[in-house]
């Protein structure tokens, strides 16, 4: 057995991360040729099962191809070319519709044709894999799995095999595929005036992204605000719930505090509630005529038809969203941080007692650090999730309110919201991706500067 | 000195007490106003002149847009589905990311970090043709059917908290388990999940909790279809213009009654959820 360990061969004999160029270049013939003819080195080797299942894959993809594929390929480099007609019937004295060219499928179908043909390259590198192992394997005089071995390595060796691949396909229908075909629709002209079946729309390349981002004009002068009280808000949101959670938890958490569990029950109440329920019902309540309105005119603080207008005034309605989510955050905070401030080494507390430190100075020396340090991952998730925070918005105020100076924006949309108003309301799918690619390219930014310092990401073994 | 420890002592309770009074008082009103006898919507005094239970009642009988029972059957049902079939995904991915070492794992992880940088529902127009192309939109049962894939079917994305959680269980435990002569999948069933209950729960919640608030996917694939409706878009069309005149306390009725069993839930499984967020983030 030892002689048969030499190269890249584990016990069981699967070669061990073998790249494309090992078995380009130690493969034999039969090897080579299973990347073309799917599964030939298993057949050949009697590895019936295996072997005829790679080929079964090649020959629906041909199949699938003649019948379909190659034209998808086409029609996807030109997004159509007939345009929906209309001819004047003579015998029937009306106008008939001829049955155009419908882009927007076309760009589907031929997201789907590539993704397919990709992953028909990636069978052909496995299919020629397995050729490779069973050759290694006969030419070390090692038995060839059978099928019932291949059938026990997947709780074993291959178990990661059996455990992903469903949750990957749905990965791959349910996000990635339609991710692709939204990116690549920032590409085209699928505006409001270029709607399937009726009209065609067509590649643009990068204009989409130019009038954006250009001086001038109105999508400009909407995006550049919107960016910014969408960062205002991502900052805000996210560091008034995180102090005042934290804050929140030392005052409940704090030695002399008597009946801990009451306190706590009172603020954990609002995070059991469903959102929804609750951002719902904040609408109502600081309607113009919410009773919080009503209860300031039965005091006095205002006349019997003057509201305070918080969702009607920009300034206000942006002050008031932010303490809103204050209400509903900060319970969150409390409830997670609660468990990580009993963690804090009780030495340290001691020792800047001794020292003579007073409570604020040991928050900001001790507390605070400490739990930056800890919680930065968690931070920054909750920065990004404020940034795309869709429900916050849409369900309090829905952006309002509106401006003539936005293209279809309100003045406290998210882009998030300006994305869903562009692509739901307004149909300009182009330019609703194209705020979703840029919001990924901030966030990306942002990541990538704080993300890979984190110390759950560097060191993922520390405690194994 | 002892003087002043008291004064703080009674100033951070009094704090504390004006605080809760302002968490809580919100979903007072909520509960106040779902027994209001008075129908209509606003009205210009907070304290109902009566109180009925009516508004619960009628609930209970369902008119031609609003049909409460079945929404809330609608919905239990989606989320029973997609949580069995998310929080397996999530379990799978997450226990493959943290014990399993393959060549495709580290790629993965940051496919599933890039992929989280976009927006959710930018995709949400493309997964709609997806789905009416692959023919799911014809009727409201394949809708269902549709809601479900779409609730369970990305879900493999979100195994950072499992991950963390089964890092921090020591990998000797594993290996104890392969010298007895386990495999690797019965190590996972027969050690890890037994060793996981508060992350298996966490993930359960969350998965759970996901179709009873989601809003936006729902309305878009569902459309105008009220019978399928979920309980998130049923009660957001009590409060369209054209129906809150008369639907304004059943709204808060039926908002009562769908917090009493998440509330319920989500308080009972607290403990889980403390240790499951917990666990994922290590010092």
């Amino acid at each position: 057995m030892g002689a048969q360990k030499k190269g890249k061969v584990t016990q069981s004999g699967k070669p061990r991360e073998c790249s494309a160029l090992e078995v380009l270049q130690r493969g034999n013939a039969v090897t080579k040729l299973s990347f073309f003819i799917f599964g030939l080195g298993n057949i050949i080797h009697k590895q019936f099962v295996r072997g005829f299942t790679f080929l079964a894959l090649e020959i629906a993809y041909i199949y699938y191809m003649i019948s379909f594929g190659a034209d998808s390929i086409a029609n996807f480099i030109t997004l159509g070319t007939h345009e929906q007609g209309e001819t004047y019937n003579e015998a029937l004295g009306i106008y008939e519709y001829t049955v155009g060219d419908n882009s927007m499928l076309f760009l589907l179908y031929g997201v789907i044709t590539i993704a397919i043909t990709l992953a028909l390259l990636f069978f052909a590198y496995i299919s020629m894999k397995s050729a490779y192992c069973t050759q290694l394997r006969l030419e070390r005089n090692m038995r060839v799995p059978t099928f019932m071995d291949d059938l026990r390595s997947v709780k074993e060796e291959n178990l990661h095999v059996a455990m992903m691949s469903l949750p990957i396909m749905g990965i791959l229908i349910f996000t990635i595929i339609p991710l692709v075909f939204m990116i690549l629709i920032a590409f085209t002209s699928y505006d409001r005036d270029h709607q399937p079946p009726g009209n065609l729309f067509t590649w643009v390349g990068f204009d989409n992204f130019k009038v954006m981002l250009s001086q001038g004009s109105k999508l400009a002068a909407t995006f550049w605000p919107v960016l910014g009280w969408t960062l205002i808000w991502a900052v805000c949101a996210t560091f008034t719930c995180y102090i005042l959670g934290l804050l929140l938890a030392l005052l409940i958490n704090r030695k002399d505090t008597r009946i801990k569990g009451f306190w706590r029950f009172m603020f954990v109440l609002s995070v059991a509630v469903p959102q929804f329920v609750t951002l719902l019902s904040m609408r109502t309540i600081f309607n113009t005529n919410g009773p919080v309105n009503v209860l300031l005119r039965h005091m006095g603080f205002l006349g019997s038809t003057e509201s305070i207008p918080f969702f009607t005034d920009p300034t206000v309605a942006k002050i008031t969203i932010i303490c809103i989510n204050i209400w509903i955050g900060v319970p969150f905070t409390m409830l997670s941080t609660t468990g990580i401030l009993q963690n804090i080494p009780a030495e340290l507390y001691e020792a800047a007692k001794i020292d003579g430190a007073n409570a604020p100075t040991i928050f900001r020396k001790i507390t605070l650090p400490y739990m930056l340090f800890i919680m930065t991952p968690s931070l920054i998730t909750s920065f990004t999730g404020n940034i795309n925070n869709f429900n916050v918005i849409f369900l309090l105020s829905g952006g309002g309110p509106d401006t003539m100076d936005y293209y279809y924006a309100g003045k406290t949309d998210l882009l998030v919201t300006w994305l869903y108003r562009l692509t739901i309301t307004q149909k300009d799918y182009n330019l609703g991706a194209v705020i979703g690619i840029l919001v990924f390219v901030i966030l990306a930014v942002l990541s990538l500067l704080t993300y890979r310092h984190t110390g759950s990401y560097k060191d993922e073994g520390a405690f194994q | 000195m002892k003087i002043k420890k008291i004064v703080v002592n009674i100033l951070s309770h009094v704090l504390l007490a004006v605080l809760s009074v302002i968490w809580v008082l919100p979903i007072f009103y909520v509960i106040l106003t779902s027994f209001r006898e008075e129908g209509g919507s606003y009205k210009s005094y907070i304290w109902p002149k009566g109180f009925t239970l009516d508004n619960y009642k009628n609930l209970f009988r369902p008119t031609s847009q609003i049909d409460f029972v079945r929404w809330f059957t609608n919905t239990l049902v989606i989320a029973l589905i997609s949580t069995v079939i998310a929080a397996f995904f999530v379990l799978c991915v997450s226990y493959c990311m943290s014990r399993l070492r393959f060549r495709m794992r580290k790629p993965f992880m940051n496919i599933a970090l890039i992929l989280g940088m976009f927006p959710g529902f930018m995709s949400m127009i493309a997964v709609y043709y997806i789905l009416k192309g692959l023919g799911f939109l014809e009727t409201g049962m394949l809708k269902q059917v549709a809601l479900i894939m779409v609730y369970s079917g990305g879900a493999g994305l979100g195994f950072y908290m499992a991950k963390g959680f089964f890092d921090t269980i020591p990998t000797s435990i594993d290996e104890a388990a392969y010298i007895d002569g386990a495999t690797k999948w019965d190590t996972f069933v027969h050690v890890t999940l037994p060793m996981s209950k508060p992350i298996i729960t966490y993930t359960l919640l969350t998965t759970f909790m996901g179709p009873w608030v989601d809003y936006i996917f729902a309305k878009v694939i569902m459309g105008q279809d009220t019978r399928y409706y979920t309980i998130a878009i049923g009660l957001w069309t009590m409060l369209e213009k054209e129906y809150v005149q008369y639907f304004y306390t059943q709204f808060y009725a039926g908002c009562v009654l769908i917090s009493i069993p998440i509330a319920i839930l989500f308080l009972l499984t607290q403990k889980c959820y403390v240790e499951g967020v917990t666990g994922a983030v290590k010092g």
